[in-house]
């Protein structure tokens, strides 16, 4: 009875990361499949508001803002996901040979840490995205490269505490190698720190893509990206063209709180004892 | 020091305390963790609960301040001067009638100096009072200017005294006074409220210092399992087993160091696996049939109380 | 005392080390950046004078040092840095230095309200969600503060700017001071009228971080055991916020607020550019896309220092103002 209850629990949160995870990848698909001329400019249904045809209705140039949106959101998880599993992979990395190496790299790595919070994220991503002449390649190395701090700090904390725990003590007494315990002990407890790191990272990726684009960095103009639809908007704010500048930015925010929401629920399952709350 | 004739302090009357707690499956289940208990402090009397860790004596700290978590509930009286306490009562004689004196210095606030502090928040401030109280205890007068971490042990101890000394409370609860301390040490503090107790108040002294709680206390309440299984005057445990009325108290007996460090076998029952009977029962060297099945109330015998069916 | 001070003197030489050697590191990171772009510097600079001679061409050239070594180039930029020559901006042709400090002017009043404004009220709804554990108001507030951490901050300030000034037309659509008035003669109202927006989006860009911490904060006072002591004593629940919970979680607090420069810049930047506000956030972003590089090195170098102060001060602050670092003995 009681071990089925608690079954059913877990089945629920299992059931609802699954419909998050389908959700995020019709929005992703979505946005794949739909063609070109589908947002191409159309000058005789230009500024049109939100109706039954345009859900979000039509901007400047008479594209169609929901089919653009979408395809928004899928440049945004493109970007979201490879800058996130980037960011981790350098997190993890950095981290572990903080915690097992000298303590003098240790120094090192902690120094180039707060090297990297030094400088606004903002400010960081805007002269990397500089630096490689603007475009997806750019934004896409700018937030990878700001985003790892934090998790790296975490996962420096946990290979330091499992370090020093009595099993991995006994291991090195049996004579195992650093490989074999790196393997054995300290990779099954890294791997959901990985993913959680990984999924909590990604709605702050996207947000920063979305402002960088809005300031001019990310894509091209042409590009549909959300953070552009919404820099676009604003030159037609004070005509009273409002839905450019609601629509897409409502749905982006949903997005993140799905994502949100996604991280919470993969944390309950990797993690159990750290979701209390 | 006897004075029966007297209304007691404080008087607990079949006490119980449980928890509701959720298990990992969300299911609600009641934990008991004090069960039938009863106790009387007289005005002038040092009254110890002495008992291992885990025994819930801790509980009856809160319980009596009405400071229990939320998730408790209770049962049985409490009564202070014969009135018997509701939480609005409780409410408004903690700090002023009943005090307490915590463990240790982690219940003064870090960020918070000495003299305010111990001054609380009573108006006028009793400033001119503490520093009668300081002089008194010892302590030098620049402690109140300073910080909770820079006291000393014995001057931590000094000062969580003096708290309970400020309020003039006729109760005084202390909890645990004496671990970390050095023996002079825990020796000053019970001088301190040997004194307390000659001004005519009453003390509840919980410890789980045994030897301790013998040597000062007038009277002993041995703790078990969440309830009270021998309540009898000091004296009788200075004298041996053979003054002593219950198995377990005869048993801490010889578990003293200085009376040969017996062991007593198997261990104390968890709060949810409480046996059915006797809570003694299972460690007990005279169980019958009855221990088991039924739980036996506390009695007087010899001029003691003692909570078991055959001992006379 | 002499020896409180020889300490707290040390810890800041200390801190002022490492904070010289974080800028220091700054300044080759982003000169690095930099000259890695794809950007001509001297064509850019030539587009923004307009067609040059070959002599004036030459000139330019020698003056971005185009034929020397990285290291050359960045050595001879470090040290007419050290002198407090920044260079000159190629988009608005004056002084980088000059920019920087009108720019920061504007921006530390976007800044300072925002972080006043944010700090006071994320403090104060914290300790309601503290206090009220549980319960509705930190339900509600606690919704909200996660809420407001999923958007993004230039869509706020759109939303803003939508209802304020384009449906509500009580407040303007952007620039610091009105068009066509000179800046002196610009009255201090005026200025404010035109922070109100950009200030209230940074504000609630940044409140929910300070909101969240406090909260947890109070709750782990609330359970500590010097609480129940007090509670022992007969203090009751507002004495106890007034007299030991705040004590004990304003610094944490404050510490926080000083950590979080680089955030608060990073918002001003986008909120900056929402509402054309002139301040550092905004020329940043049109150096950028400029290739404006003398302005855009000066003003990553200056976020940096900006950033470094606020830290070095939360630093501080712990050391002379909590008593247990204040006068622990070595």
């Amino acid at each position: 009875m009681r071990n089925k209850k608690r079954w059913n629990r877990r089945t629920r949160v299992l059931f609802y990361t699954v419909f998050m995870v389908a959700l995020l990848s019709a929005a992703y698909l979505a946005g794949l499949l739909i063609p070109e001329d589908a947002v191409a400019s159309d000058f005789m249904n230009a500024k049109l508001p939100p109706s039954f045809e345009h859900p979000f209705g039509t901007d400047s140039l008479g594209r169609d803002l929901f089919l653009r949106t979408l395809k928004g959101l899928s440049v945004s998880i493109t970007v979201g996901i490879s800058a996130s599993f980037i960011s981790a992979v350098i997190a993890v990395l950095v981290g572990v040979a903080a915690a097992v190496g000298s303590k003098r790299l240790d120094g090192v790595i902690c120094w180039i840490i707060d090297l990297f919070m030094g400088i606004p994220h903002t400010v960081l991503v805007l002269l990397i995205s500089f630096a490689l002449g603007r475009g997806l390649k750019g934004l896409l190395v700018g937030i990878a490269v700001t985003h790892w701090t934090s998790l790296a700090r975490v996962v420096r904390g946990e290979v330091l505490q499992l370090r020093s725990c009595q099993f991995v003590a006994v291991s090195r007494r049996l004579g195992k190698s650093s490989g074999w315990i790196l393997r054995n002990h300290l990779l099954p407890h890294l791997l959901p720190q990985f993913f959680v790191g990984l999924i909590l990272m990604f709605p702050h990726a996207i947000l920063h893509e979305a402002s960088i684009s809005f300031l001019g960095y990310g894509l091209s103009p042409e590009q549909p990206a959300i953070g552009i639809i919404l820099s676009e908007s604003m030159k037609y704010l004070s005509a009273g063209l409002w839905w450019p500048a609601v629509f897409p930015g409502l749905t982006l925010v949903l997005m993140v709180l799905l994502i949100d929401k996604l991280g919470d629920n993969l944390k309950r399952i990797l993690d159990p004892y750290s979701a209390q709350e | 020091m006897n004075t029966t004739n007297d209304t007691p302090l404080l008087r607990v009357s079949d006490f119980s305390v449980s928890f509701q707690m959720y298990d990992s499956a969300l299911e609600q289940k009641e934990l008991k963790v004090i069960s039938d208990l009863s106790l009387t402090v007289y005005p002038g009397e040092i009254v110890a609960v002495a008992g291992s860790s885990g025994s819930g004596k801790s509980l009856l700290a809160s319980a009596v301040l009405g400071l229990l978590p939320n998730n408790a509930s209770i049962g049985g009286t409490i009564a202070y001067r014969g009135e018997i306490l509701s939480p609005q009562r409780q409410k408004a004689l903690r700090g002023k009638e009943i005090a307490l004196v915590p463990q240790s210095v982690a219940y003064l606030d870090p960020l918070m100096k000495i003299g305010p502090q111990v001054d609380g928040t009573k108006k006028p401030l009793p400033t001119q009072k503490r520093r009668k109280i300081f002089s008194r205890l010892g302590l030098p007068e620049k402690t109140e200017r300073l910080y909770p971490f820079a006291l000393s042990g014995g001057m931590a101890r000094r000062v969580l005294v003096s708290t309970a000394l400020i309020s003039d409370a006729n109760l005084i609860i202390a909890d645990e006074p004496t671990p970390g301390m050095t023996l002079e040490q825990a020796l000053e503090a019970l001088t301190i409220f040997r004194e307390m107790a000659k001004e005519g108040k009453g003390i509840l002294l919980i410890t789980h210092d045994i030897d301790l709680a013998f040597a000062f206390a007038d009277r002993i309440a041995v703790f078990y399992a969440g309830t009270t299984l021998e309540i009898a005057p000091s004296k009788d445990f200075q004298t041996g087993p053979e003054a002593l009325r219950h198995p377990y108290s005869q048993a801490l007996w010889r578990a003293l160091p200085q009376n040969g460090f017996v062991p007593l076998s198997g261990f104390q029952p968890y709060a949810g696996h409480l046996p059915a009977g006797c809570l003694f029962a299972p460690r007990c060297p005279y169980k019958r049939e009855r221990c088991e099945k039924e739980a036996p109330s506390m009695r007087n015998v010899r001029g003691g109380e003692v909570r078991c069916f055959y001992v006379t | 005392m002499k020896e409180r001070l020889f300490r707290l003197g040390s810890a800041l030489a200390v801190e002022i080390l490492k904070m010289l050697s974080l800028l220091l590191a700054v300044s080759i990171i982003a000169f690095a950046l930099v000259s890695a772009s794809p950007v001509d510097p001297v064509q850019q600079y030539i587009l923004g004078i307009g067609p040059v001679s070959e002599e004036q061409r030459a000139e330019i050239e020698e003056y971005w040092g185009v034929d020397d070594p990285p290291v050359e180039r960045y050595l001879n930029w470090l040290s007419s840095l050290l002198k407090g020559d920044l260079g000159v901006s190629s988009l608005y042709r004056r002084p980088v230095g000059d920019i920087i400090g009108e720019r920061f002017a504007n921006s530390l009043a976007l800044m300072l309200c925002a972080w006043l404004f944010s700090g006071g009220i994320g403090f104060a709804l914290g300790c309601v969600m503290g206090i009220n554990r549980d319960r509705w108001p930190d339900r509600i507030i606690k919704k909200i503060c996660y809420l407001l951490s999923s958007v993004p901050t230039f869509w706020l300030g759109l939303l803003l700017l939508l209802i304020f000034s384009v449906w509500l037309q009580w407040l303007p659509v952007g620039f610091s001071s009105p068009i066509g008035v000179l800046d002196s003669e610009v009255h201090l109202w005026q200025r404010l009228y035109h922070l109100i927006l950009p200030a209230l989006t940074l504000s609630l860009a940044s409140f929910a971080n300070i909101a969240l911490h406090t909260r947890q904060k109070l709750i782990d006072v609330m359970e500590n055991e010097y609480v129940l002591f007090a509670r022992a004593r007969g203090e009751g629940k507002g004495t106890i916020l007034r007299r030991h919970g705040l004590r004990n979680i304003l610094l944490p607090a404050l510490t926080l607020q000083f950590g979080s420069f680089a955030e608060l810049f990073g918002g001003s930047v986008l909120a900056e550019n929402v509402f054309s506000y002139p301040g550092l956030g905004s020329a940043v972003a049109e150096a950028g896309l400029n290739s404006d590089i003398p302005l855009l090195l000066g003003i990553t170098l200056f976020s940096a220092l900006f950033v470094c102060v606020g830290n070095l001060i939360a630093d501080l602050l712990y050391r002379v103002v909590d008593p247990r670092i204040r006068e622990a003995k070595r």
